[in-house]
């Protein structure tokens, strides 16, 4: 059983502080990754969690008691680390046993754990190599078994798999989650790749210079981004974004991403949402597959030029001209033959996402 | 690479006005030093060799006899020779030992961020730049028992430093520490500097005691280092002259080398002397085969 809980934590290096106010509670054996650019904290929060960084105010709370003044050895926390951190002069058994003999476990029960976790994370036949003879997704395995033997309190992971091929991540990322359910530890995992986050995190913690954006399940983060930063970070290809002009026609509104464009139709309901953000300072944000398209004109649809199409084999990404603008939409594979042709688009306003220009936030509007 | 370097010589420079290929250049370069190699080192090296078979002496001009393997086996047989290098083995283990010991933990102190640590470092090393000679005068004036400064700051009154026949040798040491333990310390440091700061940080979560730790981590990793500064100083220590013999004549502190000098040019026994070198030789090459054996197994990893 570990709870988490960072209190008003804040951190400089010299006079730029890397993190601000920050406010966190993570509850027993949830799955949290901590998600941002290089730069954004993350790794500094991380850090500061395991004890290898002090943090300059606030707490840092593990199962309800200040760990923030405590070394690292006295706060029962296992990392890995990017770089995977294996001693080069010992086998991978020598590794993997290092925490239990460090504490003076005796050796039969050593012996015992090291088998036994080497045995779920596949390395048994590897135990008496050198780290330098292993490949780069058995070094990862032999990481996360230094880490796993002693059973600790919770797990952290710095981009434990950012240093792996594509295909070995997808593999490694499906044994994280395999390992995590079966051991139920409460885990922390830093990442730059949204991908990963979204497949990994029971609630993913978006962190921008320093500043927590926003904690959410995957589907919360990606389908209602609490502000402009999140809404671009998460997901791929990036949302669409652009200033909105609101034109009341009636019995709709008129929304113009570009003084040339024709407009796209949403419900009037729209414009009592919008806390009059209508007559100015509004950015309407809606991810490829918010644009639907079609080949014959229908209600609501507007007239756009395809001007780039990649396409992804599941799916196209197609670029339409939108006056002197461009948005993305995602389209079935094959869907736009070539670059030119003509379709017709609207905004699904069930998945438009308004935000105040200047402070970024979102307006929280749901159609 | 160096092939592809060498290309053909500008028609403009000197040496091609001289009509020097590339080739004239390079043995220009090389026939001295392979010239001077052969007259200085392995001339003499082979001369001794084959006086270590006669009854050579350079006193006089009596013609060298050849004796066989007579030479080798008195001095193995010598029980006084055997003392020699009882003292010698004696001397190279207090002085390693305390080289280690001392240039290790010096390097330990130094290796974290502590202002003017470059200018620490530099002054640290400046035993090491000194001359044999002129440390082992120093050294001795230090050690006067009646002025000395080291009984003065120890306390220590008339304290017998180098006439004392059990101290003595003991007091070479401790100059042979004093000078060279900044050697151990200049490569221990490059040895721990690099070991990669992760691998502390992550025997720091692993809950390794600070024992533990240099034992189990810095230690193993430092090592291979470690074993060429010991090397080194072995068979420095094994060879010492100098210092032993401008601080004391007392017969303990006669290490093998001043007893190869002595018989060499004080008794004139040139052939037996080269004997007794050849043995040192031997032996100073097995220990460092040794050492050179458990370093390449600790390179091995």
């Amino acid at each position: 059983m570990t709870q988490i809980e960072l209190r008003g934590v804040q951190k400089w290096f010299g006079s730029n502080q890397v993190i601000k106010d920050m406010n966190l509670d993570i509850a027993d054996g949830e799955f949290i990754v901590m998600l941002g650019q290089s730069g954004c904290g993350k790794t500094t929060t991380l850090r500061a969690i395991a004890g290898l960084e002090t943090i300059d105010e606030g707490d840092i709370l593990i199962d309800g008691s200040a760990v923030q003044h405590l070394k690292c050895s006295d706060r029962d926390i296992a990392m890995v680390f990017q770089s995977f951190s294996l001693y080069p002069h010992m086998t991978v058994y020598q590794n993997i046993a290092f925490p239990l003999h460090a504490t003076r476990t005796s050796s039969a029960d050593a012996d015992k754990r090291v088998r036994e976790i080497a045995g779920v994370l596949r390395i048994t036949d590897l135990l008496e190599r050198r780290p330098s003879a292993l490949s780069g997704g058995d070094m990862q395995r032999v990481a996360i078994g230094r880490a796993l033997v002693r059973q600790p309190k919770a797990m952290l992971m710095d981009e434990p798999i950012g240093a792996l091929d594509t295909k070995l991540r997808e593999e490694m990322r499906a044994e994280i989650k395999r390992l995590h359910v079966r051991q139920g530890s409460t885990t922390i995992y830093v990442t730059h790749d949204q991908v990963e986050a979204m497949s990994l995190a029971d609630r993913i913690v978006i962190m921008h210079e320093g500043v927590l954006q926003q904690v959410g399940t995957p589907e919360e983060v990606y389908g209602h981004p609490e502000n402009l930063f999140v809404a671009q970070f998460v997901g791929s290809p990036v949302m669409n974004v652009a200033d909105a002009k609101v034109a009341d026609e009636g019995g709709k509104v008129r929304i113009h991403l570009d003084p040339a464009d024709p407009g796209f139709e949403f419900p009037r309901e729209l414009l009592s949402r919008l806390n009059g953000h209508a007559a100015g300072g509004l950015k309407v944000g809606v991810r490829p597959e918010g644009i639907l398209v079609s080949h014959e004109a229908k209600a609501g649809y507007v007239p756009l030029e395809a001007q780039i199409i990649e396409p992804l084999g599941s799916h196209d990404i197609v670029d339409l001209k939108v006056g002197t603008g461009m948005i993305r939409a995602r389209t079935p594979s094959g869907f736009v033959p070539k670059v030119g042709e003509k379709v017709h688009a609207r905004i699904d306003p069930a998945q438009a996402h308004f935000f105040d220009t200047g402070s970024g936030k979102s307006l929280g509007v749901r159609l | 690479m160096a092939t592809l370097a060498m290309t053909r010589l500008d028609p403009q420079s000197r040496a091609a006005r001289r009509g020097w290929s590339d080739l004239t250049i390079r043995n220009a370069f090389i026939i001295p030093t392979i010239a001077f190699l052969i007259i200085f080192n392995i001339f003499p090296l082979l001369y001794s060799l084959g006086y270590s078979f006669t009854d050579f002496r350079a006193s006089t001009n009596a013609p060298a006899n050849f004796v066989g393997l007579a030479n080798y086996k008195a001095l193995l047989n010598d029980p006084f020779i055997w003392r020699n290098f009882a003292i010698t083995a004696k001397y190279v283990i207090v002085s390693v030992a305390g080289q280690v010991i001392v240039g290790f933990g010096v390097a330990m102190l130094l290796n974290r961020a502590i202002p003017f640590k470059g200018l620490i470092t530099t002054l640290l090393l400046l035993p090491m730049m000194l001359s044999m000679a002129v440390v082992g005068l120093f050294w001795k004036l230090l050690y006067d028992p009646s002025f000395g400064i080291i009984n003065y700051a120890l306390g220590l009154g008339r304290f017998e430093w180098l006439s004392n026949p059990d101290m003595a040798l003991y007091a070479v040491a401790i100059t042979d520490i004093w000078m060279w333990s900044p050697f151990v310390m200049l490569l221990s440091l490059a040895g721990l500097s690099a070991v990669p700061k992760h691998l502390y940080e992550a025997a720091a979560i692993d809950r390794a005691g600070p024992l533990y730790t240099f034992f189990r981590i810095t230690l193993p990793l430092v090592a291979p280092i470690l074993m060429i500064a010991i090397i080194f100083r072995t068979m420095e220590a094994f060879k010492t002259f100098d210092l032993a013999y401008i601080l004391t004549s007392q017969p303990t502190t006669e290490v093998i080398s001043i007893r190869l000098y002595k018989m060499a040019f004080q008794e004139w026994q040139t052939g037996m002397s080269c004997a007794l070198a050849y043995i040192m030789l031997i032996m100073v090459v097995a220990i460092t085969n040794i050492y050179v054996k458990y370093l390449n197994k600790v390179k091995e990893r």
